[in-house]
């Protein structure tokens, strides 16, 4: 399976929570710490990420970035 | 081992700009795909867009094109107008269901009935957002809005408009699709209808219009994960998704 990965560009997160519904592999969720507007970004908790890029297409804040390892 | 990137954000979308809209609305992803498809199809100096009345109204601020704000519900008459004079443009309107399909219904049907060459985004949640969640034409029976506490009443307020049908009846416009924007795999679809849409009227081909299943969670009082679901459990069997028009 291909190894992804995500950056959670944090200050546009609403933490609405699409993306961690939207997550075939469920290494997302809603994080402790804030940012400037108040919300509660989402993170990457755990490996297993596959650079699906589900989270990005159900983002409604063009948040999330997705990167793909290539051989 | 190299990496590749598989999404970023669009270079249509205005940088370094945070939307204002509620978490979880689904403008923003309605948004994300115009911009998406405007970046594919290298159009965006020569787009002009319509932006609406409604919680949409600051859409000029997010998407990088040039744009006109029109009057409540007016946007495909100002198009109609921009059209006319500069053909060689990309002219779109984005509305929601209170700014098209109450006090915009005069304008989008006529325009659709001249076949005017436009592409219409319109963003239905079956709810006014911006003035604080009352009911409009496209409330579902028995919903409750701030003007109809007990639930949309047949007897009192008629029966919610399928805006999509009723202009696929016209023999003018050339395509009208539903989509919605629930789950990843709808929201791919949703894209290729508003690429498609675009394409159309660089084409020359003719009017088109995408009706996108929105949702609206602080209105509707849910979660946007649950405000998704209740979409699909009630939104969809009533305005059912799928293709009433194409060309061909």
């Amino acid at each position: 399976m291909a190894k992804g990965r995500i950056t959670v560009l944090e200050q546009y997160c609403k933490s609405c929570g699409l993306c961690v519904a939207a997550c075939p592999k469920k290494v997302l969720r809603i994080s402790e710490r804030t940012n400037a507007k108040g919300y509660r970004p989402v993170e990457q908790f755990t490996e297993g990420c596959i650079g699906c890029a589900m989270c990005a297409v159900s983002c409604p804040d063009a948040a999330i970035q997705v990167f793909k390892e290539q051989e | 081992m190299s990496e590749i990137t598989v999404y970023e954000r669009p270079k249509t979308w205005t940088p370094d700009v945070s939307s204002h809209y509620c978490p979880g609305c689904g403008h923003g992803i309605a948004h994300r795909l115009v911009c998406e498809s405007i970046d594919e199809l290298g159009i965006q100096n020569d787009t002009i867009g319509l932006a609406p009345v409604g919680c949409a109204a600051m859409i000029y601020d997010y998407i990088e094109t040039d744009f006109c704000e029109a009057p409540h519900g007016r946007a495909p008459a100002v198009a109609t107008g921009i059209k006319t004079v500069r053909p060689d443009k990309i002219v779109f309107t984005y509305q929601g269901d209170g700014d098209l399909a109450s006090i915009g219904m005069g304008e989008i049907v006529h325009a659709a009935n001249r076949g005017m060459n436009l592409t219409v985004i319109f963003i239905n949640n079956a709810i006014y957002g911006m003035t604080g969640g009352q009911m409009a034409p496209t409330t579902l029976i028995g919903q409750k809005a701030t003007t109809c506490p007990l639930g949309r009443d047949v007897a009192v307020s008629g029966y919610p408009i399928r805006v999509s049908e009723m202009l696929a009846t016209l023999p003018a416009p050339g395509y009208i699709t539903r989509v919605t924007l629930s789950q990843p795999k709808y929201i791919i679809k949703a894209k290729q209808a508003i690429k498609k849409a675009f394409q159309n009227q660089m084409e020359g081909k003719g009017f088109s219009l995408v009706e996108v299943l929105s949702t609206c969670p602080t209105n509707w009082g849910l979660r946007p994960v649950e405000a998704f679901q209740w979409l699909m459990d009630e939104m969809v069997p009533y305005y059912p998704l799928g293709t009433f028009k194409d060309f061909e």
